[in-house]
């Protein structure tokens, strides 16, 4: 079918214009000697800067590879990557957030590696994360470039000024949200509680209220856990505390923060994750006082949701061993530490994890709160490296944010959402081959 | 292009802008003048009438190919399943998708539907589009009109009007979202004015209010310039003449001015559906179809059906879009009888 | 209807009427609300990240006086402090401890800090203009590149779509041939079809075609509107027959009927498609998004865009590239603005 479309499409066009010979010599004309490697790389913040940085110097040490580093925006990853793997016109790597999703194009470097044994010392806990479902149990599809985890970060000035004590290191949800509605209407601030609008955050309460999201390996999202902490969230936004003008301003599965409200003090407590730190140094400044505070507890758990960012190299890259070596380089301990050092980012690297990173920032406030954040790596739950592992995991993320947001809009009761949630995750995994029931 | 078409030049050194146009005339001449001998020779060849062809010819490629081929495609995605783009990849599930879309138990009840968001989506671009149509004809007719007539600094005021149109999507929509969100300037301007906060954004109504506002706002500077080009080709004697006869000014716009503009007010009104069916980037960026789904829009369904979702639906969105396509086509062909009747009749 | 007698009146008038008062006042909401957002996208290019942020938004780039004293690495944020004389004084923001903060007066950096609640200071705020967003990203954003491109997809496309869409509509409407009215109806039915929702095959064409990463693959497929025949042919169907006719007799060819008197006497309609066409292939970016991925061949808006990821969005940067990118299209309107109003009306668009 598609040979026969080439074909027709071809002969139109080449009766149309002599566009064809442009294209045709516009594609010979290639530079040949070094190995190029392309990157497909995205960004939040400085790492594409540090990234271009730290591979001028691999290339210095290996003439013989040319590494482009394609800086695209997000959306290209999201949106137009899927299609160019599928139709085999991939980058050699890719720096993606959907790990299990697009697995089956993920090549493993194990036999280009010169020293496979580094990877599995020291990334053994994000490994499995990029594993195909039929692929090698031990393979190396890829490396973290940046770890995350949720975690609340918190405005200790309006504590300090309301006067009333943050809750402790064991403290409840119900604890964190009675003490931030209490601080909020002390200093009138409108936000008592703020949470990304993503499913992966709110997960991180699910996980926290018992949660399991998978049974072996099918997902079973609403349970009881799944359904109290929605039921909370609901109630919270109709008790005021949480506000719908943060949640209520979009839809479908858009993200949205509530970065500026907290930059501008109006959020007590504020569910997000590590990869604010940086902004905030730069945003809130000398300002307020601000700090990462361990994830609060439930009846399951007392844990965040780690998730992040990974370089994976596609299967059809023409030339694995200089994509293996540009991998190597990366994860080899030295730039490894370097990148997140520059970056402020949360190792995936076990034993630079333990070592400890000396990070190159002077602010006080990130200081403290990554020292809480590396702590929080540590004791993350067993199920939340499960979900993250699970390579459906996204359907599971999308359906509950869109559904439960139309719940909290009013626009179906929470039990009708539950009925969709389960429809949309059936649908999802009904186009990638998997029946349920 | 016409040497006859350009003012005289009123001094001795041209303008900037004159010299674009001059150098424009040069090279469009000298191209055109070029591709004489070959069309001539196939002229000889195929004759007057033949010619026909050869002008239809590249205009139809392209659109066979690009445009027409994957609407075909679009068929096939429609009837098969799975989150595969390569076609030889995906199994064959017949009507599925568009039983999926058309399971409803009541069609007046989105929530009673398999495909709740579609029919949220249907519902709300007809409303959008029918409003949307109404304010961006009247409002660039009214705009036209005023910049038609004898003002201060005119130019001035035209560029104005049109600047909006040169503004990107996203770049409109970042805009309007600062200006409209909790803390934005106009809830700023608003508090400062004595008044209470309102909820611009995270209201369904107001919501969808913006939507309309934002996107005729954006446009509008483009209608307007089509019927202010309208306007100024209405022969001015004919005006001259009703005033001396003293005839009524409202009259004269009734008898001169709008009969005389209507097939430019067609050509705005059907543009403008266009555009307003096919709307997408601004609302996408400014509300993602929020509150809920207040402002999802039929195309942001699709769109995000067919990528934004992580499991891409390639199937549903594009039994979808078909069942959109029908009906736009449908539509069209109608709308575009009616006027031709009413023409000729 | 005073109203409508103002809109219809072409004469000069002495005095002010009521309708005056009407259209001025019409075109002073429209200022405000059609330029007002522009000018403060300009004002907001120049705003640091965080001044970006503030709340409520400031029209004009404000941000927190700084000062930089001698023995310490980074300037220090200003605080209008009162004092236990009953005065305020300027002083420089050194630690924060909770509630309290250490200040230091600038001009004796060397004397005792002095302790003030932070809820009885207040910043001292100044115009300051952040050029680091217009220099940083362009520093390493391949601006150069990606308005070239921008540029090429701009004018070729533009090119292409006005003589492949005016040499079809002529065809449609000065010919009668067999299978005409089913092109033009097969055209039509187009018209509303947005090609957001045919963007999968339309990529699998281009893909197999292997136009991905290729300018031409933008280029290419939004060549032949519907819009642009549709609007075309509308207006040469008011081209007198007997033009062509009376060239023929003259022994024209067939191409140069259509560019010596067809194209000429079809310019209103060229122009307003030939603005359509500029601005929307300027400002796309759904279509460039699918095809490219290859900065090299990144158009502004794809360029733009990286400065939004996943997480995070480099706003001020972004709004800087996009005063940039605003500046050819400002510019070529300006200049051209009273030519294309002229040009259109001049026969007028029918």
């Amino acid at each position: 079918m598609f040979k026969q479309l080439k074909t027709i499409t071809g002969g139109l066009l080449a009766l149309c214009m002599p566009v064809t010979a442009m294209l045709a010599t516009s594609q010979t004309a290639k530079a040949a000697d070094p190995t190029e490697v392309r990157i497909m790389w995205y960004s939040d913040g400085i790492e594409g800067d540090v990234m271009r940085d730290l591979l001028d110097r691999f290339e210095k040490q290996n003439p013989d590879i040319k590494v482009t580093l394609d800086r695209v925006p997000y959306k290209t990853v999201v949106e137009q990557l899927p299609a160019l793997l599928d139709s085999g016109q991939g980058p050699d790597l890719a720096r993606v957030t959907d790990l299990g999703g697009l697995s089956r194009h993920y090549l493993d470097l194990r036999p280009h590696l010169k020293n496979a044994k580094y990877f599995d010392d020291n990334f053994a806990s994000s490994l499995p994360w990029f594993r195909p479902v039929n692929g090698a149990k031990d393979g190396v599809y890829g490396v973290m470039t940046q770890l995350t985890l949720t975690l609340p970060l918190v405005n200790a000035t309006l504590f300090q000024q309301a006067g009333i004590p943050m809750p402790g290191p064991k403290a409840t949800w119900d604890d964190w949200a009675k003490a931030s509605k209490a601080v909020a209407d002390k200093v009138k601030a409108p936000y008592p509680i703020a949470f990304d609008r993503s499913g992966h955050r709110v997960s991180s309460l699910v996980l926290d209220m018992g949660g399991k999201f998978v049974d072996g390996d099918k997902p079973a999202l609403i349970d009881d856990g799944f359904k109290a902490a929605t039921k909370m969230l609901v109630d919270w936004h109709n008790n005021g505390t949480m506000s719908k003008a943060l949640w209520g301003s979009v839809g479908g599965t858009t993200y949205r923060g509530a970065t500026e409200e907290f930059a501008n003090a109006q959020v007590v407590f504020y569910m997000s994750g590590n990869w604010q730190f940086t902004q905030f140094a730069k945003t809130v400044a000398k300002n307020f006082e601000w700090q990462a505070v361990p994830n609060p507890c439930g009846p399951g758990n007392c844990s965040g949701m780690p998730g992040g960012a990974g370089l994976v190299p596609i299967k059809t890259t023409k030339n694995p061993q200089a994509v293996a070596r540009v991998v190597e380089y990366f994860a080899s301990e030295p730039v490894y530490e370097e990148f997140h050092a520059r970056t402020l980012f949360l190792p995936a690297h076990l034993g630079i994890a333990k070592k400890g990173i000396n990070y190159q920032t002077d602010d006080a406030n990130v200081k403290k709160s990554l020292a809480i954040a590396v702590d929080q790596v540590a004791q993350t739950s067993p199920v939340a490296f499960r979900l993250q592992g699970y390579e459906h995991n996204r359907i599971l993320f999308n359906a509950t944010i869109s559904r439960v947001n139309q719940a909290i809009s009013g626009e179906m009761s929470l039990d009708d959402a539950y009925t969709r949630i389960q429809a949309d995750i059936v649908e999802g995994l009904a186009a990638k081959g998997i029946k349920l029931q | 292009m016409n040497p006859n078409a350009h003012p005289p030049s009123d001094s001795a050194t041209p303008t900037a802008a004159q010299r674009f146009a001059r150098g424009f005339e040069l090279a469009y001449t000298g191209l055109m003048r070029a591709l004489e001998p070959p069309f001539a020779a196939i002229q000889k060849r195929i004759g007057i009438k033949g010619m026909a062809y050869v002008f239809v010819a590249p205009n139809m490629i392209i659109f066979s190919v690009f445009v027409a081929l994957p609407m075909i495609l679009n068929i096939w995605y429609a009837l098969t399943g799975s989150n595969r783009l390569m076609m030889e990849e995906r199994p064959f599930v017949g009507l599925d998708n568009f039983s999926a879309l058309l399971d409803c138990k009541d069609y007046l009840d989105v929530n009673s539907c398999k495909q709740d968001r579609f029919w949220r989506a249907v519902h709300n671009s007809v409303l959008f589009v029918a409003l949307q149509v109404t304010a961006m004809v009247a409002l660039s007719l009214v705009t036209a009109l005023i910049l038609n007539g004898k003002l201060r600094a005119r130019g001035f005021f035209r560029a104005v009007f049109f600047f909006p149109v040169l503004l990107s999507p996203v770049v409109v929509a970042l805009i309007w979202k600062w200006i409209l969100q909790r803390d934005g300037l106009l809830n700023a301007l608003l508090m400062a004015g004595g008044g209470e906060r309102v909820a611009f954004l995270h209201d369904a109504s107001w919501s969808f209010f913006w939507t309309v506002f934002v996107s005729v706002w954006a446009h509008m500077g483009f209608y307007a310039l089509i019927l202010l080009a309208g306007l100024q080709a209405i022969p001015a004697d004919l005006y001259e003449a009703a005033e001396m006869d003293g005839t009524p000014k409202w009259r004269v716009f009734w008898r001169i001015t709008v009969p005389l503009l209507l097939p430019t007010l067609l050509v705005v009104v059907i543009l403008s559906l266009i555009r307003a069916v096919q709307a997408f980037d601004e609302i996408y960026v400014l509300t993602g179809g929020g509150p809920g789904t207040a402002t999802q829009f039929i195309v942001q369904y699709i769109y995000e059906t067919a990528f934004a979702n992580q499991v891409h639906l390639l199937g549903l969105a594009a039994a979808a879009s078909l069942l959109v396509a029908v009906v736009l086509m449908v539509l069209t062909v109608l709308q575009l009888r009616i006027s031709y009747h009413g023409k000729t009749s | 209807m005073s109203l409508i007698r103002a809109l219809t009146r072409t004469r000069d008038q002495r005095s002010m009427h009521l309708t005056d008062w009407l259209t001025y006042g019409f075109l002073l909401v429209g200022v405000v609300l059609m330029f007002g957002p522009a000018l403060w996208l300009a004002a907001s290019s120049l705003k640091t990240k965080s001044a970006l942020q503030e709340f409520p938004p400031s029209f004009l780039p404000m941000g927190q006086k700084e000062i930089k004293l001698a023995d310490k690495p980074d300037p220090l944020p200003v605080y209008l402090v009162p004092l236990a004389s009953g005065q305020s004084a300027e002083l420089a923001l050194q630690r924060r401890i909770g509630l309290v903060g250490l200040f230091i007066d600038p001009a004796q950096p060397g004397a005792d800090p002095v302790r003030a609640r932070m809820d009885e200071v207040k910043p001292v705020r100044e115009l300051t203009f952040a050029w680091d967003n217009y220099a940083e990203p362009l520093r390493r954003f391949r601006f150069d590149r990606f308005l070239g491109n921008s540029l090429f997809v701009t004018i070729v496309s533009t090119v292409l779509t006005l003589l492949v869409n005016s040499m079809c509509a002529f065809a449609l409407s000065k010919y009668s041939f067999r299978g005409r009215d089913a092109m033009f109806v097969f055209i039509l039915s187009t018209l509303m079809v947005p090609i957001s929702v045919i963007l999968i095959p339309a990529f699998l064409v281009v893909t197999s075609l292997g136009l991905t990463n290729s300018l031409w693959g933008v280029i290419l497929p939004p060549i032949a509107t519907p819009t642009g025949v549709f609007l075309l042919r509308q207006y040469m169907l008011t081209i007198p027959d007997e033009l062509i006719d009376a060239a023929r007799m003259d022994g024209a060819s067939e191409w140069r009927v259509y560019w010596r008197i067809i194209m000429p006497l079809a310019m209103p309609a060229l122009a307003v498609l030939g603005i359509f066409s500029v601005m929307w292939r300027w400002n796309d970016f759904l279509w460039p998004l699918i095809v490219l991925s290859r900065e090299e061949s990144f158009t502004l808006q794809l360029g733009l865009s990286t400065f939004q990821g996943e997480l995070d969005t480099q706003w001020h940067y972004l709004l800087a590239m996009t005063m940039m990118t605003l500046a050819p299209v400002v510019i070529v309107f300006t200049l051209l603005q009273r030519h294309i109003t002229t040009g259109i009306a001049s026969t007028g668009l029918k």
